[in-house]
């Protein structure tokens, strides 16, 4: 199953708004975490939903020998998972119902009894050490902890390609760090996961890969040393900026202006 | 992973504890269902015990049991009057409030409901129609053409708001003020009606509009009810995907669901069962967003459990408020729609005001 994604000549976008045009992103590894990077409204998001064919798509997203393109919407989710960027606020059902749901919605659990759903549903809240919080109605649940369930609910059904758009924002140091290395070994596991990022240092210090967008077009791409530059920062964020090495090897963002 | 070695134990026993707890959670459910269901039965008890006839209860049992045994006049009115507005009280409620809690989901809105999208002021006009002006579906008799009026308005309405939905940039929110604006616009047609109508046509135009179980009979229990039974089984087939919608439309499409056409069965079960509903009964207020709203905090938003809790407690709070209507004003049959309005209405301003703490 360590399959290549390559997205090839993808054109995508909103009704009365295309956003993509002729857009590639080749070779992303089975086992790889790709940072998303880039100013505000640079298409981070849209690429996402655009990989998981949430909105409309042309062109070719190749897993492998598959074009996701192509497949059903139900056959593209046994795939491709989704983190959306917002959660709601109004949902009665508790975090482990929402696992639940995302576990027998469709025949992904066809021939798994309750017992089974069940076991997978408490194994993710076990491994996310969200048991605490288990039986809470989503509404009651801090931003954070919405954060963590929703990341749960797109991981619970263990797809080879994860989508995360902006995973950490609501979350403090300490389960931003428990949230990356959950995600580092999903990956390590053959899976590829793909995320959209604010935080520069995160993602330069967990990210296989960065791929920095701007205006829906790849600025650069790369390893963190090679993409992360004061050169990029300035052009990409208007800002002037240091990139220092700490003592332990990461790169280390500083914003002078 | 986050969890060190020394907190595994720990762990553990928690989830055995809360998957002890779920697993009680889920028995609970049922026990509310059960009890809902004894209660509606309760409930449709005092509706066939009651009347402005006066009845003593052991001849209402004995028209029940013997109807022989009592007289001619006691077993009509148990058996063509009473039976027949009890069931129908059932039947309404719990299409009424199984339509409510499907619009509220699709159209991710607490407020959503049949009434309060213009379903029922819809009905009002294809009855006023018919009433005033004598406009109906040809071949049907004098019987069913009010009814069969409003139903076609009725359905018609909700097939407007779905002609909406799939229209191009259309979100659920606009799709929410649309049905607002339907009832606004139905509402004025319907004045315009009374406007130009004789006083008698105007009298009964009223009286339909107030909802009234009064005009049931077997006939009409019958369509209601196979029409009902027809919807369960998909509304249920539909449950997981209907919660699953409920975490979000971009959430549910990743998990592999047609949106679009979740939402077009499930408006096409809403026209079913509102529509007739309305159309036999007249207006009746507020039970699509009542019953929903009180099974949902009875038993929890999981729509296996949550469709039937709906409804039950539509069965209930409709049968109930047939039975006021029945003892509002002693020898006289108020009409049920202006009950369940006035008990709506606080239930309503409730709603409101915790979604605005919230």
């Amino acid at each position: 199953m360590k399959e290549m994604l390559n997205i090839k000549n993808l054109s995508a976008g909103y009704p009365k708004k295309r956003i993509f045009e002729h857009f590639n992103v080749t070779d992303i590894d089975a086992g790889n975490i790709v940072a998303l990077v880039g100013p505000n409204a640079a298409g981070k998001s849209t690429l996402l939903k655009s990989i998981a064919s949430l909105i409309n798509v042309q062109g070719e997203i190749n897993l492998g020998n598959d074009n996701l393109v192509q497949l059903s919407q139900e056959n593209r989710s046994k795939i491709v998972g989704y983190m959306p960027q917002h959660q709601k606020t109004d949902v009665e059902l508790t975090v482990l119902e929402a696992l639940i749901t995302a576990l027998k919605v469709y025949t992904l659990d066809h021939n798994d009894n309750s017992e089974q759903t069940k076991t997978k549903a408490f194994d993710v809240l076990e491994q996310m050490d969200l048991i605490d919080i288990a039986l809470e109605p989503l509404s009651n649940l801090s931003g954070g902890q919405r954060q963590m369930a929703s990341l749960a609910q797109a991981i619970v059904r263990k797809p080879q390609i994860l989508l995360l758009d902006e995973p950490t924002s609501a979350l403090d140091l300490n389960h931003q760090i428990t949230v990356m290395k959950m995600i580092k070994e999903y990956a390590s596991k053959g899976n590829i996961v793909i995320m959209v990022l604010h935080d520069l240092n995160l993602a330069s210090r967990w990210a296989d890969i960065l791929v920095v967008l701007n205006n829906a077009k790849i600025y650069s791409s790369g390893k963190a040393f090679a993409v992360v530059t004061p050169t990029m920062l300035k052009e990409v964020y208007q800002v002037e900026a240091r990139v220092e090495n700490c003592s332990n090897g990461y790169l280390q963002i500083m914003v002078d202006a | 992973m986050s969890v060190t070695n020394q907190h595994i134990p720990v762990l553990k026993a928690k989830r055995k504890e809360v998957e002890q707890l779920y697993a009680k959670k889920l028995s609970r459910r049922w026990l509310v269902l059960i009890a809902l269901g004894i209660a509606c039965l309760l409930s449709f008890c005092l509706d066939i015990s009651t009347g402005p006839s006066l009845l003593k209860f052991s001849d209402v049992l004995k028209a029940l049991f013997t109807p022989d045994s009592v007289a001619k006049g006691t077993s009509i009115i148990i058996w063509k009057v009473r039976m027949p507005y009890a069931v129908m009280a059932v039947l309404v409620g719990m299409a009424l409030s199984l339509a409510g809690a499907e619009m509220q989901t699709i159209l991710n809105n607490p407020l959503a409901s049949p009434f309060t999208l213009g379903v029922s002021a819809a009905a009002s006009l294809g009855a006023g129609l018919a009433i005033i002006l004598g406009i109906g579906i040809p071949f049907l008799s004098e019987n069913w053409i009010v009814s069969g009026n409003a139903f076609i308005f009725a359905f018609g309405s909700v097939l407007l708001l779905q002609a909406l939905a799939k229209w191009r940039g259309a979100g659920v929110d606009v799709l929410v003020l649309f049905g607002i604006a339907l009832v606004f616009t139905f509402n004025a047609l319907v004045a315009l009606l009374h406007f130009i109508a004789t006083p008698e046509a105007l009298q009964q135009l009223v009286f339909w509009n107030m909802g009234s179980l009064a005009r049931s009979n077997w006939d009409k229990v019958q369509v209601l009810s196979i029409v009902v039974a027809i919807i369960i089984p998909f509304s249920m087939l539909a449950s997981w995907k209907m919660t699953a919608l409920r975490l979000g439309e971009e959430r549910a499409q990743s998990f592999g669901i047609n949106v679009k056409r979740l939402r077009f069965f499930s408006m096409l079960r809403i026209s079913f069962l509102s529509a007739t509903a309305v159309s036999f009964v007249g207006t009746i207020g507020f039970i699509g967003l009542v019953g929903p709203h009180i099974a949902k905090m009875l038993i929890g938003e999981d729509h296996r459990y949550w469709f039937p809790a709906s409804l039950l407690t539509g069965a209930l709070v409709m049968s109930l408020a047939s039975v006021a209507s029945k003892l509002l004003v002693p020898g006289a049959l108020v009409p049920v729609g202006v009950v369940t309005s006035l008990v709506g209405i606080p239930v309503f301003l409730y709603l409101i005001i915790r979604k605005g703490k919230k």
